[in-house]
């Protein structure tokens, strides 16, 4: 009765503090989102009280939950958000393709580009591959720990909090608060209620470590760990803000000029380093091996492949400045660690592509596996196509161009999406104990229809970024440069309406999975052929009759 | 190697220890921590460590 009335008091006072909060705000952004935290306290405090078992505290009999079965209601609600955020991520990413190919979709000024698009990078980064790195980190760490997760009433905090976090950046984008950081654009609270709930993830991942069963921790949950700590690290030093108030959405990093842009590089190439790269190959090391039924190809290689990453990715960011105030030597410091970056990154696609040596049939039969498969493919391409882009040369034609952009998407749909589309369709029959899933068929639509999308998006961005680059350099006898800028920028519009289209493919993929997902959580069959089967013929299944 | 307040004499020492102690000392981490699973008799282990993740295999 004491833990109900202490957690349903530290609700009141944050829905007390946060109306009071709305009321002095000193801008309306700013009271629209201590509004927003006074309704989720008051959502809180609403569970708080009515889930309480007071008739147990009546008795003095405490309900605990069955010790032998796995912690699954956070997985399961982070399977749903993660296909959720993800059709809203996809959606906002079509649109703004759409806007940049007819601007007359601008729709001034809450759904212009400059808001949508932190809104789309938001959603798809931390949204759908956060959601899917926190179910799944919370999946895995049971079964490789064989425990129970920790901190129950903490885990469950760190999923709500998080979708709180999603919605107060998400409102902010479209209202105006942003402080420009890219893929670190919420507002200094924001960031606070992040570090909060990241502090909390941390506990309930580690403390589940600690309480393993198993006596050596599985590589996967070495990668997850590093994602984890090394997000925490990344998001405060990135986010060392001063609000102008305490009431008001607004504030200023303490870093300036060179020093902030090199730390907002750090931050934003780190990003992809640890969460989108360190953090999905844990997911490829424990969803990979078990689709495949086969250990992973090389338990040392893995070893190998996340001491290189975690030592040479933590010095790549400086690339992102190449030709700018940045120090020379921290511009070749940036290029050489990427460059170097590309053998881990292989050794790691090695890895999990080789995982099915012997089984190769099943990319055959099973799309599953397929999916798995090509983004592995796609992990190995960005990351050779990285390496490449960061070399100053090469860099000096891509850089501010579309080619940025189609390299980005190369790994942020083939290797993120699809290792993650893969982990939702191994877990969805798993935790709502269903025999399989609705439809194989409809993943092998999904996979079909990703691809194709992904080959739309990366050839037209290939092109356009080349053009880019090329007319932007392109100088006349006379000296001077040939080219505008939007002469450039109406030569790329057939290459946009073709990045719309591979957009809109995916975004077709995603509607396929949604329904393929809904369908099996309400434990439905769809009666189809299998993908594969051995010949029969009956008719010839008989003896010949001699005459 | 002088320590001092002056911006310019902070920089120009941790600059020096980066490219000198400071590299070799993370270079031997780096090779220690590569080099440990490569030890003698540490194969069977690698073998157990890949397979734990099918120990669960009736779990839901």
């Amino acid at each position: 009765m004491v833990s109900v009335l202490a957690r349903a008091g530290v609700w009141l006072a944050v829905l007390f503090l946060a109306v009071m909060a709305s009321a002095l705000a000193v801008d309306q952004g700013f009271a629209i989102h201590m509004g927003i935290v006074a309704i989720a306290a008051m959502t809180a405090l609403w569970f708080t009280l009515r889930g309480a078992d007071y008739d147990g505290i009546a008795r003095g009999v405490l309900r605990f939950p069955d010790q032998g079965r796995y912690d699954d209601d956070p997985i399961r609600w982070g399977m749903i958000a993660t296909v959720f955020w993800g059709m809203a991520g996809f959606l906002a990413g079509v649109f703004i393709a759409a806007q940049l190919t007819w601007p007359w979709l601008n729709l001034e000024p809450y759904l212009n580009f400059g808001r949508v698009r932190p809104l789309h990078t938001s959603a798809v980064i931390f949204a759908f591959g956060g959601n899917a790195l926190i179910a799944t980190s919370f999946y895995v760490v049971q079964r490789t720990c064989r425990a129970r997760l920790a901190f129950p009433g903490l885990a469950r905090f760190v999923f709500w909090g998080y979708q709180l976090f999603i919605v107060l950046a998400a409102t902010g984008y479209l209202l105006g608060i942003s402080e420009g950081k890219e893929y670190a654009e919420p507002e200094w609270y924001v960031d606070w209620w992040l570090t909060v709930v990241w502090v909390c993830y941390l506990a309930v991942f580690v403390g589940t470590i600690v309480r393993r069963s198993e006596p050596h921790i599985y590589v996967a949950n070495w990668f997850y760990l590093a994602f984890i700590v090394t997000v925490a690290m990344l998001h405060v030093v990135n986010n060392l803000d001063l609000p102008v108030s305490l009431l008001g959405s607004k504030s200023y990093p303490l870093f300036a000029g060179v020093q902030g842009a090199l730390v907002q590089w750090w931050y934003g190439h780190n990003a992809v380093g640890f969460f989108l790269t360190a953090g999905f190959l844990a997911m490829m090391y424990y969803f990979v091996p078990k689709q495949a039924e086969r250990p992973v190809y090389s338990y040392r290689l893995s070893i190998i492949h996340f001491w290189s990453l975690i030592f040479l990715y933590i010095w790549a960011g400086p690339h992102h400045l190449h030709y700018t105030a940045l120090p020379d030597w921290a511009q070749t410091l940036g290029m050489v660690f990427s460059i170097m970056l590309w053998m881990p990154s292989w050794g790691g696609m090695i890895n999990g592509l080789m995982t099915l040596n012997g089984a190769w049939d099943k990319v055959r039969t099973d799309p599953i596996i397929r999916m798995m498969v090509m983004a592995l493919a796609f992990y190995g391409m960005s990351t050779f196509e990285g390496p490449v882009m960061s070399i100053k040369s090469v860099n000096s034609l891509s850089h501010y161009t579309d080619w940025t952009i189609g390299h980005v998407h190369s790994g942020a749909l083939g290797w993120n999406g699809m290792i993650t589309f893969g982990a939702i369709y191994y877990l969805v029959p798993r935790l709502w104990g269903r025999e399989r899933l609705y439809s194989l068929r409809m993943v092998n639509w999904h996979f079909w229809l990703a691809t194709l999308g992904i080959v739309f998006y990366a050839a037209s961005m290939w092109v356009a970024g080349i053009t880019q680059g090329l007319m932007w350099r392109e100088y006349g006898a006379d000296g001077y440069l040939v080219n505008s800028f939007a002469d450039s920028v109406a030569a790329l519009h057939p290459m946009y309406a073709l990045r719309a289209f591979g957009g809109a493919l995916y975004l077709a993929g995603g509607v396929i999975m949604t329904v393929n997902v809904w369908a099996t959580i309400l434990g439905k069959l769809r009666e189809e052929k299998p993908l594969r089967d051995a010949a029969y013929d009956p008719a010839a299944d008989r003896p010949i009759l001699a005459n | 190697m002088t320590f001092s307040l002056s911006t310019h004499s902070t920089y120009d020492m941790l600059r020096h220890l980066a490219d000198s102690w400071g590299l070799l000392a993370m270079l031997v981490v780096f090779v220690v921590l590569i080099a440990w699973p490569f030890r003698p008799g540490h194969r069977a282990k690698n073998d157990a460590a890949a397979t734990m993740i099918f120990k669960d295999e009736n779990d839901g």
